[in-house]
């Protein structure tokens, strides 16, 4: 079995997200695509999942020529893809999305389909209870109940977009460990990421997407560095990391509790200074969110006290945070950052207007200096929903505004490639100097030593941990991440 | 001064209720595919109209609701139609809809006003209506009630123990995940919409032939649309839960006229209008419950949880969001 692209092309108006595209694929081979954000990596697989369908172009399985319409289609001829941002039902049961699109014989029952579930599980080494509602589940675990709906569908090529982004440590190596048995019974999977790690650590080939055409292929082991300028054009520099003496408390908070979450957030006691940047590390749901919802003041806390630059903060709402300097940027981007019907000028006159009309000269040309400040991949004119997910987070960091006092950042790179990760810090020192605190989570404990002055590690709502990344060590973190002190 | 007999009172309520309770769960079924069919009000006249109409110059009951039926399935296509199909807000077609259906049914029903039809026949199942109490409650009505009835536990399997159910669900949850399983999100919205239009007809035929006979302005159907769209939101979108809704809003009306007897020096329209506003204060009971305060307020109290538990209900996540394919 191989499958082959050919000449591939998506036209989006006048952006060419796929330019030509051409790539040839083996069975038993784990298969990665990198590309910086806005590469067309997506787009490519989407086509090549029958999600969305190409302007032109050809898909050879097995040497025929292969044409179909919708990701049904495509399931039957045994191609399937986890997406980017999930695809599932978040309010139904495990169970429940594992059965939705699966073909059922007249007297089949539920049983039937919870004993393939819970087989398919065992198999992969993945801890699925089919009752649990996806809601509930980290998305790690939804990535799981994916990989195992599809294969059930009887999927041969399998498509993984970004699947590394926003899961721990722990579930990347179950992950891989299931991509390597695939690979080893036959199927062919294709990685797609833009962190060379991943694809160093998994795959057996690579091609390297630019701006919607193939810049070079590789073969295993790979040069990371002639990797890096296939993807960029340069090798991105790093973030300086300066040590900073640190200034005035920013924000102090004694005791304080509060539900929601996974695990809700217990007796949360911590100091933080000006000029520090904190990582917040643990795994999705430990506590991380709610500790930044009740600090930004979008969530009261049960009990404890909140200070913020000296002054009590306890029980007030999120406007009293922004007036005090604060900016609360969250990790759903499109749920509480963007709206996505809404082109990026209509999103600065949000920004810029006062009370009665629309400053449409000023947003505009706002819009216009972020774009090119920010380096967007867009036009002012370019709906939200349409960019790519980096060129999206790149928009939320421009509306920052440009001296805060307490910044605090879900996930701020998570999405985004090396250069615009390293780009986007570079960004935040700036605020750093200025006499900001900065404090943001995330799962990537690699970005945490790299930035961060300090480290806290949240376990089941409380702040196990707190060291300063001079004296600790990434293997260390992991095993506070996973609860072992 | 009128006696109140439980008994009586509860047969009323069952009875009352079976119109409400087809337009209920029909809107129930069409949002759970996360289509909003505001039309409702002016499907449940029309379709009375045509019942009426219908089983008055054929002399067929049946027929009467198997038009009204049909009225209903037409009005909720049309609905479905414009914003899936053709691009069109729902809520602004399907309130424009309502509007027009109201009017035509006055004016295309004028000349059958106040008119001796025919109504069905009560209709006691044998056997079980000699039970004591259960009996009169349950088993001595119209045919459409026992109808009635029946829908509520067959909707609930339907959407809840059957394949096409969850497709259904599905759809309203995520119609782009749908999509991606094979399912068509836009051919199972027309179908819902259709199901669902079908029972908010037969509500109207159950009022002009059986709950409120004949055919007149006012009705006496008129309103009922707009309460069946708060009490799909009332239960929860859940089929079982509107049903008790449903028969909460009869008991209201039905205790309205015992007290207008024991009161007759409060203005009859108090009685007739109080059903509204308690509804409404049920709903803005059941949105606190859901407040996160009140989780706290029931921590670590079981009957309390089961409670708010009940109250609970998720609207499906993309009700009302149209579906544009990629
Ligand atoms: N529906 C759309 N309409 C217009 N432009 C689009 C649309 N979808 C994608 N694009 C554009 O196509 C280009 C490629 O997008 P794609 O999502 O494939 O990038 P990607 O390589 O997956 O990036 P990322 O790493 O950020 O996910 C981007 O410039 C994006 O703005
Ligand atoms: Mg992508």
């Amino acid at each position: 079995m191989h499958i082959e692209l050919k000449d591939i092309h998506k036209h989006y108006g006048p952006v060419r997200a796929n330019n030509g595209v051409n790539l040839k694929v083996e069975a038993g081979t784990i298969f990665g695509i990198l590309g910086e954000n806005g590469a067309g990596k997506s787009t490519l697989m989407k086509i090549l999942a029958g999600y969305i369908r190409k302007t032109s172009g050809q898909i050879l399985l097995d040497g025929h020529v292969v044409d179909y319409t919708s990701p049904a289609i495509a399931a039957r001829l045994g191609i399937g893809m986890l997406y980017q941002d999930p695809l599932d039902f978040p309010a139904l049961s495990v169970l429940e999305n594992f059965i939705i699109g699966q073909r059922r014989g007249l007297t089949q029952s539920n049983q039937s389909f919870c004993q393939k579930l819970q087989s398919l599980a065992d198999e992969l080494h993945f801890a699925l209870r089919p009752d649990q509602v996806i809601r509930s589940l980290t998305i790690g675990e939804r990535q799981q109940l994916e990989i195992i709906r599809l294969l059930a569908l009887g999927i041969n090529i399998l498509v993984l977009d970004e699947p590394t982004t926003g899961i721990s440590s722990l579930q990347k190596e179950v992950l891989f460990k299931a991509l390597r048995q695939l690979a080893t019974a036959g199927k062919i999977v294709i990685l797609v990421s833009h962190k060379l790690e991943d694809v160093e650590q998994l795959c057996d080939n690579v091609t390297v997407l630019r701006r919607g055409k193939v810049t070079g292929n590789m073969q295993a082991p790979f040069d990371a560095q002639k990797l890096l300028k296939m993807m960029f054009g340069q090798i991105p520099s790093t973030p300086q990391c300066g040590r900073i003496t640190p200034g005035k408390t920013a924000l102090v908070m004694q005791g304080v509790s509060a539900s929601g979450g996974r695990a809700g957030l217990e007796k949360c006691s911590i100091q933080f200074h000006q000029r520090e940047v904190i990582g917040l590390a643990g795994l999705e749901g430990s506590g991380q969110g709610v500790f930044m919802r009740v600090a930004a003041g979008l969530k009261q806390p049960v009990q404890g006290k909140i200070h913020m630059y000296e002054r009590d903060v306890t029980d007030q709402d999120y406007h009293v945070f922004k007036d005090y300097g604060g900016m609360y940027v969250p990790a759903s981007r499109m749920e509480e950052g963007l709206i996505p019907s809404l082109t990026i000028a209509e999103h600065f006159a949000l920004q810029v207007s006062g009370e009665f009309w629309v400053n449409w000269s000023k947003a505009m040309q706002k819009a216009e200096d972020s774009i090119v400040q920010f380096s967007i991949k867009g036009q002012k004119q370019t709906l939200v929903a349409s960019l790519s997910g980096g060129n999206q987070q790149r928009l939320l960091l421009s509306f920052l505004p440009s001296n805060p006092k307490l910044l605090l950042l879900e996930n701020p790179t998570r999405g985004l490639d090396v250069e615009s990760g390293h780009w986007v810090w570079r960004h935040l020192q700036k605020y750093c100097r200025t006499d900001a605190c900065i404090v943001f989570s995330s799962s990537e404990l690699d970005e945490i030593m790299m930035v961060a002055d300090r480290v806290l590690v949240f376990y089941n709502g409380r702040i196990i941990k707190d060291v300063p990344t001079c004296e600790t060590s990434v293997e260390e973190l992991g095993r506070a991440i996973a609860g072992k002190i | 001064m009128t006696e109140l007999n439980l008994t009586i009172l509860l047969a009323s309520v069952v009875a009352g209720a079976a119109p409400i309770i087809f337009a209920t769960i029909g809107e129930t079924i069409t949002e759970k595919a996360g289509l909003i069919n505001l039309s409702l009000d002016g499907t449940i006249m029309l379709s009375a109209m045509v019942a009426f109409v219908t089983a008055y110059s054929t002399d067929s009951i049946v027929l009467g609701f198997a038009a009204a039926a049909g009225v209903g399935a037409l009005l909720a296509a049309t609905v479905a139609v414009f914003s899936i199909y053709l691009n069109q807000n729902q809520v602004a077609v399907g309130f424009v809809l309502t509007l027009m259906a109201r009017d035509l049914a006055y004016f295309l029903g004028n000349p059958y006003s106040r008119l001796a039809g025919p109504q069905a026949a009560p209709l006691p199942v044998p056997l079980l209506s000699k039970l004591p109490i259960v009996g009169p409650i349950l088993f001595n009505h119209y045919w459409p009630v026992y109808l009635s009835l029946i829908l509520i536990i067959v909707a609930w399997w339907y959407i809840y123990g059957t394949p096409e159910g969850l497709k259904l669900r599905s759809v309203g949850e995520n119609p782009q995940a749908a999509f991606a399983r094979g399912i068509d999100p836009r051919k199972m919205q027309l179908f819902s919409a259709l199901l669902g239009g079908l029972f908010v007809g037969l509500a109207g035929a159950t009022f002009a032939l059986a709950i409120k006979p004949g055919w007149g302005r006012p009705q006496g159907a008129e309103g009922t649309g707009w309460i069946a769209l708060a009490l799909v939101i009332f239960g929860g979108w859940n089929p079982i839960k509107a049903a008790m809704g449903a028969y909460l809003f009869a008991f209201l009306q039905v205790i309205g006229i015992y007290l207008q007897g024991w009161f007759p020096s409060v203005p009859a329209q108090v009685f007739q209008v109080a059903p509204f506003p308690l509804m409404i204060f049920t709903l803005m009971i059941m949105f606190f419950a859901q407040r996160e305060t009140a989780q706290i307020w029931a921590q670590n109290t079981p009957w309390k949880q089961s409670l708010l538990k009940l109250l609970a209900g998720n609207a499906p996540a993309c009700l009302g969001k149209p579906y544009r394919p990629e």
